[in-house]
């Protein structure tokens, strides 16, 4: 009796083990969703206190980068009807222009790649130093988010552009920098070291909406 | 002949027995990487293009709201709505959302609250402003435009 027992054979039979393991593994790939976190970010300024209202700002309209944005997704950027290709050149122009930097935008002006340097124009009717250098987004109600979105996310590039350019790296490199060790959080830092990125928003105007 | 005879002699079997194996290898992953969906979407999610995007480090810290036109516009209507969790809200029950919200995470993350819009491109401006207002007035100032990469044209 015993021999017999042990002549059968005790394995557990594993040859559809691969079976149920491909039910399995198609389950879940067709209810996987990889989700995406990926988006552009923005800091939104703080609140209004009504008893401690904002200081007024005296800046110079030459400091002021102006896009407008109205219901019918048209541009004006600078007061000129203007098409969304090209303006993330034409933000770089303005916030390198240097018209009358001064001693620390000449120092931050020196420590710039050749490159960077060539944008500068020096035109007096553009920004100081980009010190002083504001973009500034104003959208209509009506505007459409998509229109919106693209004209942020150029505004957002060109100061990429600029950042990268500093460190020596691809724009996209760049942006991939996570800080996570030290290294990359110095290299992050000294792409945006005195040079920070000015974009506002504007709250959107009602009419015409 | 002879070399012939000794060819088909050797065993021409794959050996399998190491496919569970790696079968099971992928299945751990993808049963690892899955994020099983708790809510259902009530809005539709027509997310823009953008070139410059970033990651978030820390996923903990963010919170979705989502901006749309309802799917079911019997019920709520066609104009575009916004969803926290799996209702829809009004607008100035946001500022209650945020708040729940950045109570369930741990003390030290709570200023660094992100929250994450995942707005329909066919969203006019007037109400995402008017969230940001109330996103401001809960001071959850970090926003996340959720968008996705842009394929190159040229």
């Amino acid at each position: 009796m015993a021999r017999k027992k042990n002549r059968m054979s005790q394995e557990v039979n594993a040859g559809s083990m691969a079976d149920i393991a491909f039910l399995l593994l198609i389950f879940f790939l067709v209810t996987t969703t990889i989700a995406s976190d990926k988006g552009i970010l923005n800091v939104l300024p703080p609140k209004l206190d009504p008893n401690n209202p904002p200081p007024e700002i005296d800046k110079n309209e030459r400091n002021i980068f102006t896009i407008l944005v109205n219901a019918n997704d048209q541009l004006l950027v600078e007061g000129e009807y203007a098409e969304p290709e090209g303006l993330d050149e034409e933000i770089k122009l303005f916030v390198l222009n240097f018209g009358q930097p001064d001693e620390e935008a000449s120092a931050l002006y020196n420590s710039l790649p050749a490159s960077l340097r060539a944008l500068s124009q020096r035109d007096p009717e553009s920004s100081d130093h980009p010190g002083e250098a504001v973009v500034s987004i104003k959208t209509n109600r009506g505007t459409s988010y998509e229109r919106f979105l693209e004209v942020f996310d150029l505004a957002k590039k060109a100061y990429f552009d600029i950042y990268a350019a500093r460190v020596n790296l691809t724009t996209d490199e760049y942006r991939a920098l996570s800080g996570k060790d030290a290294a990359e959080q110095a290299l992050i830092d000294k792409g945006k070291e005195n040079l920070p990125m000015a974009i506002s928003i504007a709250e959107p105007d009602k009419i015409g909406s | 002949m002879a070399k012939f005879s000794k060819k088909t002699k050797t065993s021409e079997n794959i050996p399998t027995s190491a496919l569970p194996d790696i079968i099971f290898m992928l299945l751990f992953f993808f049963m690892v990487t899955t994020v099983l969906r708790e809510q259902e979407i009530l809005v539709e999610q027509k997310i823009p293009q953008a070139t410059q995007l970033q990651k978030l480090q820390k996923k903990t810290l963010i919170s979705y709201i989502y901006i749309g036109k309802p799917k079911n516009t019997a019920l709520y209507g066609s104009e575009p709505r916004i969803q926290a969790n799996d209702a829809l809200l009004n607008t100035a029950d946001i500022v209650q959302w945020v708040n729940r919200e950045r109570d369930a995470l741990p003390e030290a993350d709570r200023p660094m609250i992100t929250i994450s819009m995942k707005v329909d491109r066919d969203v006019k401006m007037g109400p995402i402003s008017d969230v940001q207002t109330e996103l401001r007035d809960a001071d959850a100032r970090r926003v996340l435009y959720a968008s996705v990469g842009k394929v190159d044209r040229n």
